[in-house]
């Protein structure tokens, strides 16, 4: 039924069955998206959050979505900037998964705010000495551009796309991609960065307090590496979860390999600076406010040693090593742990920046606070990821989004009287149709 | 955000931030229009790429 | 944010808290709330949800009887003056909706400016920004006992000890209207100070010489909450107890043999 907008030269699943499945991912977001209401109604009583926890999981998932969806600026710099050509079958992905990470970050930023109705002023009141300020205006500007970056794929739809002057429009936006890619690189920069900068900048918090260069802590730095690190491992496996869902081969290795060759050298010098900066947090910053790096990890029932442990090791050198090695970039299930370490490690470090912060008593008559969050603060967290598998599959369904997937999966030639566009998500059909039939 | 805002001062720390902010939408806003205004340019006159 | 607070025109309002002399009788919790409009809910239980512009601590040194020892600690907001009024709050707002005054020290806080965010609460060490999580809801009738100083807040915003300013404003009203320059010392004084019925708290200017603050926060047995920082909080503790001046920062372990017998109570 709408085969006519179902890119050339591929299958996808009978309509009914698409059907079927948004609908029950649907399910899923009308949840979230009750809990969204109900927090905006009723205000952040709905929550677990407390004054000891002004910023909690949603804070951290804005943190998460912003990390992990840095591979979309990432992956921009390296295909326009610096010229890896090899890039452009899974830059259109990338783009994608960048904007549905901004767009729920957004989403959620929203929902957080005690007064969602006076959300713009922080645009027009700003305090440019804040990194909250920082983060708000290149977030929502470096948005614009993932925008722009995603309005021509979506201008290449086949229906859309023979609108002359979409057509035209599509075509001038690729012949300037660069600059808006430098752009988005520039904004990325400051935004990842002042994410960092939003917890190193406490200087009545010891554990996320660091100091650095000029007005940027080196959390600043750190968070703007680890996203551009581990943005890219987000992007493989998010690819990897499709090509396993839809049981096709859609990104060429090449890609994929030079993708997690570049990340795991940037995961390596990552880990090397946070082990660097751990250490003199440790020995040289906590201890001149009187504190041992263990008064952080113990005397309560959660934030062990383990975690920095975690963070450093399982999830930092191991998945490093791993993608700097020929062999395992090209073991696939080496590859699948790798991106999945990587990804658990910068969300890891994004909690930890932020709710083990809050969680620490400075105070000395002070206690260890320990949260978990509400049901509706857990629902409108998975709306994003509901909306982002609807918006992934909407996308996959209808535009063009890898280039190399005819060519990764060619048709076989049917029978005329057979002819109807009949593919499923997961190949379930025998019969393979042209879309265009 | 502006300079008629009555929080604004025209110190270096203004300057290079809303510099830098104001640059960045100038460079997407510059951008887009020359897109847009080419494209309308571009399908007034029937012009074929169908080459990327 | 301004620069750093020198001569005797400009004013750094501030405390002196005597700990030895502070029963825990919570006089100046109540005053406060009362003198603020401070908001609160039927069922107070759950202490990470209510508002308490001025909270007391109880320390205990955690030794056995015969030697255990308690001390009730009030902390209200500290009014940090950093380096350079660069308080660990007034820096991160996003919006400008708290501010620093050079004028009088006094950390302010804008409440229809504030959005929210609540940045300013999990940059604050002392837990003495507050949110608020509900509308004020009052009991019958007790709206009309509401102090028309001050303005309640509407839910969804912070809130904070703001050393009674509105106090400092009818003051400088009063002496414009007589013709003279200076707010005297006993013209302002915060309902907390002016509560306490042991006079433990004093209030007054930091920098002048005339005020009782000047000399008491001289003390040797004086000290501030978490100095070590960097956060230059404008709330002075006197305690004649070592163990007590010690709880008021961290130290390792040569420096303070007594940091851990140092519990929450």
């Amino acid at each position: 039924m709408d085969s006519a907008l179902i890119p050339k030269g591929v299958k996808r699943c009978p309509l009914w069955q698409f059907a079927l499945f948004i609908g029950a991912v649907s399910a899923v977001l009308g949840w979230g998206v009750y809990a969204m209401l109900l927090c905006w109604f009723k205000g952040l009583n709905q929550t677990n959050m407390n004054d000891y926890y002004g910023f909690a999981l949603w804070i951290w998932a804005d943190l998460a979505v912003i990390a992990i969806g840095g591979g979309a600026f990432f992956t921009g710099l390296l295909k326009y900037i610096f010229g890896k050509d090899d890039l452009k079958n899974i830059i259109n992905y990338a783009v994608l998964i960048g904007f549905i990470c901004y767009s729920s970050a957004l989403l959620i930023l929203a929902i957080d705010i005690g007064q969602p109705l006076r959300g713009w002023f922080i645009f027009w009141h700003a305090n440019v000495h804040s990194m909250l300020t920082e983060v708000a205006f290149c977030l929502t500007c470096y948005f614009g551009v993932l925008t722009i970056e995603y309005i021509p794929l979506i201008l290449e739809n086949r229906q859309i796309d023979r609108v002359p002057f979409f057509h035209h429009l599509s075509h001038n936006m690729h012949e300037i991609m660069a600059v808006f890619a430098a752009t988005g690189a520039f904004l990325s920069f400051f935004h990842q960065g002042s994410l960092g900068g939003v917890a190193g900048v406490l200087f009545g918090r010891p554990f996320a307090f660091r100091e650095g260069l000029l007005v940027w802590p080196w959390t600043f730095f750190l968070f703007t590496w680890s996203a551009a690190a581990c943005g890219p491992c987000f992007t493989i496996l998010v690819t990897k979860i499709t090509e396993a869902v839809t049981r096709k081969k859609l990104v060429k290795d090449n890609a994929i390999e030079l993708l997690a060759k570049i990340s795991g050298w940037m995961i390596l010098t990552y880990i090397i600076a946070k082990t660097i900066d751990t250490w003199y947090w440790a020995k040289v910053l906590a201890p001149s406010k009187g504190l041992t790096m263990m008064d952080f990890y113990s005397n309560n029932p959660l934030y062990g040693i383990w975690i920095l442990i975690t963070e450093i090791v399982i999830c930092g050198f191991v998945p490093a090593f791993i993608l700097i090695t020929k062999k395992g970039r090209k073991n696939s299930l080496a590859l699948w742990i790798a991106v999945t370490l990587a990804v658990v490690g910068v969300c890891l470090n994004r909690w930890v920046m932020v709710l083990q912060v809050l969680a620490i008593p400075v105070m000395t008559f002070d206690i260890w606070a320990m949260y978990f969050p509400s049901w509706q603060e857990i629902a409108t967290t998975i709306l994003p990821v509901a909306y982002g598998i609807i918006l992934i599959a909407l996308s996959y369904r209808y535009l063009p989004v890898f280039p190399n997937e005819a060519e990764l999966n060619p048709l076989e030639p049917l029978p005329v009287e057979d002819q109807e566009p009949s593919e499923l998500l997961g190949d379930q059909e025998r019969e393979l149709i042209p879309a265009e039939a | 955000m502006f300079p008629f805002n009555f929080e604004w001062i025209w110190d270096m720390s203004h300057v290079v931030f809303m510099g830098g902010l104001w640059y960045a939408l100038n460079i997407l806003g510059i951008g887009m229009t020359y897109c847009i205004v080419k494209a309308i340019l571009d399908a007034s006159k029937g012009k074929d790429n169908h080459n990327h | 944010m301004g620069k750093e607070q020198k001569g005797p025109k400009t004013k750094r309002f501030g405390m002196v808290i005597d700990l030895d002399k502070c029963t825990g009788c919570g006089s100046c919790m109540v005053a406060c709330m009362a003198e603020n409009n401070v908001p609160f809910r039927k069922d107070e239980s759950n202490k990470f949800l209510s508002l308490t512009w001025l909270r007391i601590y109880k320390l205990t040194n955690g030794k056995p009887f015969p030697d255990t020892d308690i001390c009730y600690l009030p902390r209200p907001c500290m009014h940090c003056e950093g380096h350079g009024g660069h308080s660990p709050c007034v820096s991160v707002c996003p919006a400008v909706a708290t501010d620093y005054s050079d004028e009088t020290g006094i950390v302010s806080q804008i409440y229809t400016r504030c959005f929210g965010c609540r940045y300013c609460m999990a940059s604050c060490p002392y837990h003495a920004r507050y949110f608020n999580w509900w509308d004020p809801v009052w009991p019958d009738g007790m709206e009309k006992y509401l102090s028309p100083n001050v303005s309640p807040r509407m839910r969804g915003v912070v809130e904070k000890c703001s050393f009674c300013y509105h106090r400092y404003q009818l003051a400088k009203e009063r002496i414009f209207i007589e013709g003279r320059s200076e707010v005297e010392e006993d013209e302002y004084q915060t309902s907390c100070a002016q509560a306490c019925p042991a006079r433990a708290i004093t209030f007054g200017d930091l920098n002048n010489p005339k005020h009782a603050v000047y000399k008491k926060k001289k003390s040797p047995n004086g000290f501030r909450l978490l100095e070590r920082l960097g956060t230059n909080p404008k709330i002075y503790y006197v305690s004649s107890r070592e163990w007590v001046r010690r709880a008021g920062d961290n130290y390792l372990k040569g420096e303070g043999k007594l940091k851990e017998s140092v519990q929450h109570g």
